[in-house]
């Protein structure tokens, strides 16, 4: 499966690693410079993977990819593994409090090879 | 104005709910208690429960530290032997004075002994105070056989209790029958079959004539009729005589035959003395059960108020449960109400093979209940004491509220209607209108109506017609008790379980697909999780189950507030070698962990990152440590004394029990963490009674106490079954676990749980010991099946490099988390503050 291509700069900080490194319906962390993103990956949505980054902002802890997702009325959330606030994966919102959200990254899956890059995701 | 000095003579049961109610008064006064016994006030109703085990301590209804924070004066141990009205100052036998506005005497009543000769001797006791009971069991200690004089309700609880102390029990009653005064000849009749199928011998039309001492044992009975009966011990249980010595002495007026007289205010001849409780004598009456007296109490109270209100009398209706027997006696149970002449009428249900009998009285013209008798079914109680005390119509036939009904329930009495002025709760005086009020106020559970009204929290008999009540009213409201899971699953936890198991499901997405929608969340991923590890015991991290544990069950560790995780080897029963504390201190040391002992008698490793966690389980494991399940809602410690083998008290093996209890259970996911305990005697020291199961070693074996915790809201556990046996008491823990597992709700602990269950603990019992549901083998076998699958989660988990690799910090890179940064401190590693960080780092 391929995710539509999605063009990056090529200035801008990449990471890439394999599919296999993906765990399925939960999350893993990659480091890009510095910067912890918390990679999830749902092989049944579309797209399968979501970039996000790794601070959970309430719990101040680097923790965000060990959480739980799933949806609540059809949006879908990675669930803080400290104090359970719900993150959307699309948008980094946090359901719980509309002052707080986390930064989301764009993600694409080509073959058995992922990129994350460090280039904010477009909204849609 | 001086705060007014009032002086209550008693601390019994009305004495203390008087005091209490009075410091709760926005109106401050100065209150001084004096109490002959020893102790604060406990609660005598449920007396007998310290012969089925239960703590004296734990019937304690208050104490001197509470009395002291609500600004209460007392004394105990100390009695009042003069009121000196001129000066208004009541003495006490110490000598000291106590002067008084107002006077409130509580002082109860004394059991009567029948002034037969040699009813002094030493093995003639009576049976009315903890310390009573104390006599009771020390002379019990010295013999066989054990007579209690007198088959009312009191006499035939205290033969319950010398059955439960081991002895040959008889019961000698002057009069034909057993419990004259609430049931009829039938009713009396079986029950007295009953009594006798339980070996407790029954001796009526008897009058004592007079006690000598007896060849075979220490006393022999002669009665009138030639008879005679030898024992090592007698109980008088011949009735009650109110304690009203010192309002005679002091010149108020008393009834022929003993008692206080008051009014409606419960006040006595003098103004400014009020008389509550079982001393005082209103309409003719002593009122011999805790409820009127509290309603006495209220009256009297109410006097010093705004809104004074009169007692009116009370209701003697009573439901109890004698020797295991329920007997019930409502209003007039003897029939001898005329209503304009005329007699009225009885309808009468006897089944001599079951071992029911039910009678009811009615008024001439059919339509009012006027009196019951219940013995072996108390199930149409409530029902019937509402229509008594609402004086609601009957229905046409009335002898079909009595007759049995196919399927259980009691058609007759659906659809009843209560009145809003129904008494629900008769010890805490709640009515249908209270509770209405609390639903109105937004109450949507029986908890928090039991919390926002306080009924049902006093001897507990209104617990069925109490959920009745809120379920009804909720349900007239549209209220649907809804107890889904999530969005994700309209089912409860319970519901889920079921089917699951009947589906034989394996995984979270057949589980979602079948019987649920959208993608699952944090609250039903973990259930069904733990659904799934409690019907198959599958390793929790396999690739399907890994996304649905909650983040400390997916790494095997507890996360801590930075990040990092903290680490719990299973210590069984809290015993550990030396070589493997040194294990423990040497891991501690190489990977600078702080520790620290927990509550549950184990070690706590805490500051473990993620990455090095396979590390350090290596050498745990190749030590031989297992995972103790610290992470997962599972059995977590079983906690003992050193019982028999070091302490000089110690009557059991406790060390022993709990290693194997531990071994047991250990894995075992459950609806919420599980824990429990093991004492080596009575003296409790492993706290067993705060855990979810406690066992407590007795003389001939174990004791167990359920339903117990501590925490935000600690409950003391019940005792559930005593003196059992190493099988007995196994047998039983694994189907109360496994009965948990099957029914409770999502994060529901066991007290919680039990609460919930209608039929509370007596249901329980029913279930676990008498396999009512006939369920017993199949949650053997599920136990069986569980204990059978165990493996430690750590040991599968390091010998799987593919499973490790979960335990990356980045997939990408060999970096730390820098945000992680430990300070010292007293010797050890703690998580940097915020300033503590930012000095660290900008340095
Ligand atoms: C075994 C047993 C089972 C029972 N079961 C039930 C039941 O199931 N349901 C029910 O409703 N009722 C039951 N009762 C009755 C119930 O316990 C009493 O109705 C209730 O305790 C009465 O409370 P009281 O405060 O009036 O008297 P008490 O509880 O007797 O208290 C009176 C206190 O005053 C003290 N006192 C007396 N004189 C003085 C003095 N001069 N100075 C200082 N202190 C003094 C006494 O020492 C005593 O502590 C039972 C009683 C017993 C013994
Ligand atoms: S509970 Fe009993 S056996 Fe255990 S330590 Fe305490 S006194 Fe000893
Ligand atoms: S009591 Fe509170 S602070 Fe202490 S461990 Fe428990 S949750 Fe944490
Ligand atoms: S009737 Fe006793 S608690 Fe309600």
């Amino acid at each position: 499966m391929t995710s539509a291509a999605v063009s990056y700069s090529p200035f801008d900080p990449i990471a890439v690693f394999d599919r296999a490194d993906l765990v399925e319906n939960a999350g893993v962390c990659v480091l890009i410079n510095d910067v912890q993103v918390a990679v999830f990956y749902m092989p049944k949505e579309t797209p399968c993977v979501f970039a996000l980054h790794n601070w959970d902002p309430l719990g101040k802890a680097n923790v965000l990819y060990r959480g739980i997702v799933g949806d609540v009325n059809g949006e879908r959330f990675v669930s803080s593994p400290l104090y359970k606030q719900h993150y959307s994966l699309d948008t980094g919102r946090c359901l719980e409090d509309e002052t707080v959200s986390v930064p989301v990254y764009e993600a694409f899956v080509e073959d058995d090879t992922v990129t994350i890059t460090l280039q904010s995701r477009r909204q849609k | 104005m001086n705060t007014k000095k009032i002086v209550v003579v008693g601390n019994g049961m009305v004495g203390h709910y008087y005091v209490e109610k009075m410091a709760a008064l926005a109106q401050a006064f100065d209150i001084t208690v004096i109490g002959g016994e020893p102790r604060p006030a406990y609660d005598r109703v449920h007396l007998s429960e310290v012969f089925n085990g239960k703590d004296p301590e734990d019937l304690a209804l208050t104490t001197r530290e509470h009395y002291k924070e609500i600004g209460v004066k007392a004394h105990f141990g100390d009695t009042v032997v003069t009121i000196d009205r001129e000066k208004k100052t009541v003495i006490t036998e110490l000598g000291r004075h106590f002067p008084y506005d107002k006077l409130i005497l509580a002082t109860g009543s004394y059991p009567f002994v029948p002034p037969v000769p040699g009813s002094d001797a030493k093995a003639c006791l009576t049976y009315r105070t903890i310390d009573d009971l104390g006599a009771i069991r020390a002379q019990a200690r010295l013999g066989k056989v054990g007579v209690v004089v007198g088959g009312g309700l009191l006499g035939l609880e205290c033969a319950n209790a010398l059955k439960n102390l081991g002895l040959e029990t008889h019961v000698v009653e002057f009069a034909p029958g057993l419990m004259g005064v609430q049931l009829d000849e039938g009713g009396s009749g079986m029950l007295r079959a009953m009594i006798e199928e339980l070996d407790v011998q029954v001796h009526t039309s008897k009058a004592t004539q007079k006690i000598v001492p007896g060849k075979d044992h220490t006393l022999r009975m002669e009665f009138a009729d030639g008879g005679a009966l030898e024992t090592d011990l007698i109980v008088f249980s011949a009735g009650i005589r109110p304690n009203d010595q010192l309002a005679k002495q002091a010149g108020l007026e008393i009834g022929e035959r003993g008692g206080i007289v008051i009014d409606y205010h419960c006040r006595t001849s003098d103004s400014d003395i009020f008389a509550i409780g079982e001393c005082a004598l209103f309409g003719g009456k002593i009122f011999g059960l805790v409820a009127p007296g509290y309603r006495m109490a209220d009256a009297a109270l109410s006097q010093l108020t705004d809104t004074p209100q009169s007692f009116q009398g009370a209701d003697m209706s009573t439901k109890l449960k004698l020797l295991g027997i329920d007997v019930g006696s409502i209003g007039d149970s003897h029939g001898k109400t005329l209503i304009d002449d005329k007699v009225p009428a009885s309808f009468l249900y006897s089944n001599d093979r079951e071992r029911v009998y039910k009678k009811i009285v009615v008024s001439p013209d059919g339509k009012k209940l006027l009196g019951a008798v219940l013995v072996g079914d108390c199930s149409d109680y409530d029902n019937l004491l509402q229509l008594y005390l609402n004086d609601m119509d009957l229905p046409e036939n009335p002898e079909h509220i009595i007759l049995p009904a196919d399927d259980g329930n009691n058609a007759a009495f659906s659809g009843m209607e209560l009145p809003l002025t129904a008494t629900i709760c008769s010890c805490l005086n709640v009515t249908k209108g209270d509770i209405v009020a609390a639903i109105d106020g937004g109450c949507t559970t029986v908890a928090d109506v039991k919390s926002c009204t306080q009924a049902s929290t006093g001897c507990g008999g209104c617990a069925a017609l109490l959920k009745s009540t809120v379920d009804t009213e909720l349900a007239a409201r549209g209220v649907e008790i809804n107890n889904h899971l999530c969005e994700h699953f309209a089912y409860s936890r319970q519901d889920l379980f079921h089917m699951i198991k009947v589906g034989r499901l394996e995984h979270f997405d057949d589980v979602l697909a079948k019987h649920g929608t959208g993608r699952g969340c944090e609250v039903c991923k973990p259930t069904v999780g733990s659904i799934l590890a409690s019907l198959w015991n599958d390793y929790i991290l396999k690739p399907e189950h890994l996304p649905l544990q909650d983040t400390n069950d997916n790494f095997l560790a507890n996360m801590q507030k930075d990040g990092t995780y903290s680490i719990v080897p299973r210590i069984p029963g809290g015993e550990i070698t030396a070589e493997k504390l040194i294990v423990i201190g040497e891991v501690a040391k190489k990977y600078a962990l702080y520790t620290k002992i927990t509550g549950g008698q184990r070690i706590d490793l805490f500051g473990a990152r993620v990455n090095q966690l396979p590390d350090i389980w290596s050498e745990l494991v190749s030590a031989g440590f297992e995972t103790g399940h610290a992470y997962g809602k599972a059995l977590r410690t079983v906690k003992s004394c050193v019982g028999n083998s070091w302490c000089r008290y110690g009557v059991q093996d406790s060390v022993s029990m709990a290693i194997f209890i531990e071994n047991r259970y250990k894995g075992i996911r459950s609806p919420h963490k599980i824990k429990s305990a093991v004492s080596g005697c009575t003296r409790e020291c492993a706290e067993a009674q705060s855990k979810d199961f406690g066992v407590i070693a007795t003389e001939n074996g174990w004791n167990l106490y359920v339903c117990g915790n501590g925490g935000m809201k600690p409950r003391h556990a019940d005792l559930f079954a005593t003196d059992l046996d190493d099988a007995t008491l196994i047998k039983y823990i694994d189907r109360f676990l496994m009965f948990y597992i099957r029914t409770a709700d999502r994060l529901q602990r066991t007290s919680v749980w039990m609460n919930n269950l209608e039929g509370g603990l007596d249901y329980l019992r029913e279930v676990v010991i008498d396999d009512k549901l006939g369920l017993a083998e199949e949650l053997e076998a599920q136990m069986a099946l569980l204990l059978d699958k165990y493996q430690c989660e750590w040991k599968t988990t390091i010998e799987d490099p593919e499973r490790l690799k979960r335990f990356r910090q980045f997939v990408n890179s060999e970096k730390d988390d820098t945000h992680i940064v430990f300070v010292q401190e007293r010797g050890q590693s703690r998580p940097a503050k915020e300033q503590e960080r930012e000095a660290l780092t900008t340095a």
